[in-house]
């Protein structure tokens, strides 16, 4: 059993998965990330701040959806 | 010399405010928590108006070009010096080469950052808040970015003997609870329905993803106003009157209540249904997004008797550490 982390919200604001409404999203379940890589964005103050991956992995699942609201230090990823 | 790393998500220098300039359009900017902001400078023994590092849900990272005394107030953003947590609310001594790195905030939205002697920018029409809309004061008029050197004014003799003291317990915010504001209804709360004015009052409204220092959105139920003949110079939605100007703290009700905080518009032509006590507004300043917050109606009287208060409770802290 592979071991499992999540990658967390470091602000409170909306979640989107791709940078735009055309684009494709930054990763998908079963995508392979490294630390630093971009899995998601965070708007709040009318700014998108990028959530990155703390660590490398296989994204095993989202567990926010594209739109939706997170809260600081919510786990929005789950990386294995 | 603090030389920033790491800027965070929206950190800014800020001061007690830039006033006197209101009527021009010129809000006050300054700390949107300024009880946070005067404590972190009485920590280190700064007058309570120096210029402090303000930091919004994410904080900096910062090393120290040489030894200094600062205190981390406000949101608990978990600060580390050297990988080694510090206290907040407590006066830390930090050596030449020191970094400062700031998490994110678990409880509350703005952290400040004081150093003794103050963030040194220039001052612009008389203060160092940063005012982005227009790029003035503060660091180059903007939120601080890696590589930004900021300088530090010329502490005072006490200020190493402030290392180690700390806000009395009873004198720290407990943030996650404060979700109640206190209003003083009008300017032009008549314009609403009597259901709308007592919803007002009555209904959780939580923090949208736009809050930040020019206003704090907030959603929740439709806010209704009585209709009438438009009076000319208004325009023609039932929200508009003829202009008026803006009251910091001041909720403005296009369709959802904005209020208004330190880098305000300063008028315009939206009713203002009632205004946020200056007490409180740094307590709605720590509301995060998503947060719960309520209104509850009061007086002037109670206003003024709640900004009273606030300031006995600064002194209470200044007697305590100095």
């Amino acid at each position: 059993m592979a071991e499992k982390s999540t990658v967390n919200a470091p602000m409170p604001g909306v979640f989107y998965r791709q940078s735009d409404p055309e684009d494709p999203p930054f990763v998908e379940e079963g995508d392979t990330v490294e630390e630093g890589d971009t899995v998601g964005l965070i708007e709040v103050m009318k700014n998108f701040h990028e959530v990155e991956a703390d660590g490398a992995g296989t994204v095993a699942a989202f567990l926010v959806e594209n739109e939706g609201e997170v809260t600081a230090d919510q786990p929005v990823v789950e990386l294995e | 010399m603090i030389t920033i790393q790491a800027g965070g998500v929206a950190s800014t220098v800020q001061d007690d405010g830039r006033t006197g300039h209101y009527h021009i359009g010129m809000p006050p900017s300054g700390a949107m928590d300024p009880y946070a902001h005067a404590v972190a400078n009485t920590l280190v023994g700064n007058d309570e108006g120096a210029a402090t590092v303000e930091m919004t849900y994410q904080g900096v990272t910062a090393t120290f070009d040489e030894d200094a005394v600062i205190a981390v107030t406000g949101a608990d953003m978990s600060p580390v010096v050297n990988d080694d947590p510090i206290r907040m609310w407590e006066a830390v001594a930090v050596e030449a080469g020191d970094e400062l790195d700031m998490g994110f905030a678990t409880s509350g939205a703005r952290a400040y950052l004081g150093v003794a002697g103050g963030i040194d920018v220039p001052e612009v029409m008389g203060s160092r808040a940063t005012y982005t809309l227009v790029g003035i004061g503060g660091h180059e008029g903007r939120e601080l970015e890696a590589g930004d050197e900021l300088p530090v004014g010329t502490a005072g003799e006490e200020s190493a003997d402030r290392v180690g003291s700390a806000c009395p317990a009873e004198s720290i915010p407990a943030y996650a609870d404060e979700e109640t504001v206190r209003i003083v209804l009008g300017l032009t709360d008549y314009r609403l329905t009597e259901e709308s004015r007592t919803e007002l009052c009555t209904a959780e409204w939580t923090v949208s993803p736009e809050a930040d220092r020019v206003g704090y959105r907030l959603k929740g139920p439709d806010i209704e106003f009585e209709e009438r003949e438009q009076p000319f110079g208004a325009g023609p939605d039932p929200s508009n009157v003829v202009d008026l100007g803006y009251p910091v703290g001041s909720i403005q009700v296009p369709q959802k209540p904005i209020v208004l905080m330190q880098d305000a518009v300063t008028g315009g032509g939206y009713a203002t249904v009632g205004t946020v006590i200056s007490a409180d507004r740094g307590r709605l300043a720590q509301r995060q997004t998503h947060d719960a917050v309520y209104f509850e109606a009061v007086d002037v009287e109670a206003a003024l008797a709640a900004r009273e208060e606030k300031a006995e409770r600064l002194a209470a802290v200044r007697d305590h550490v100095g």
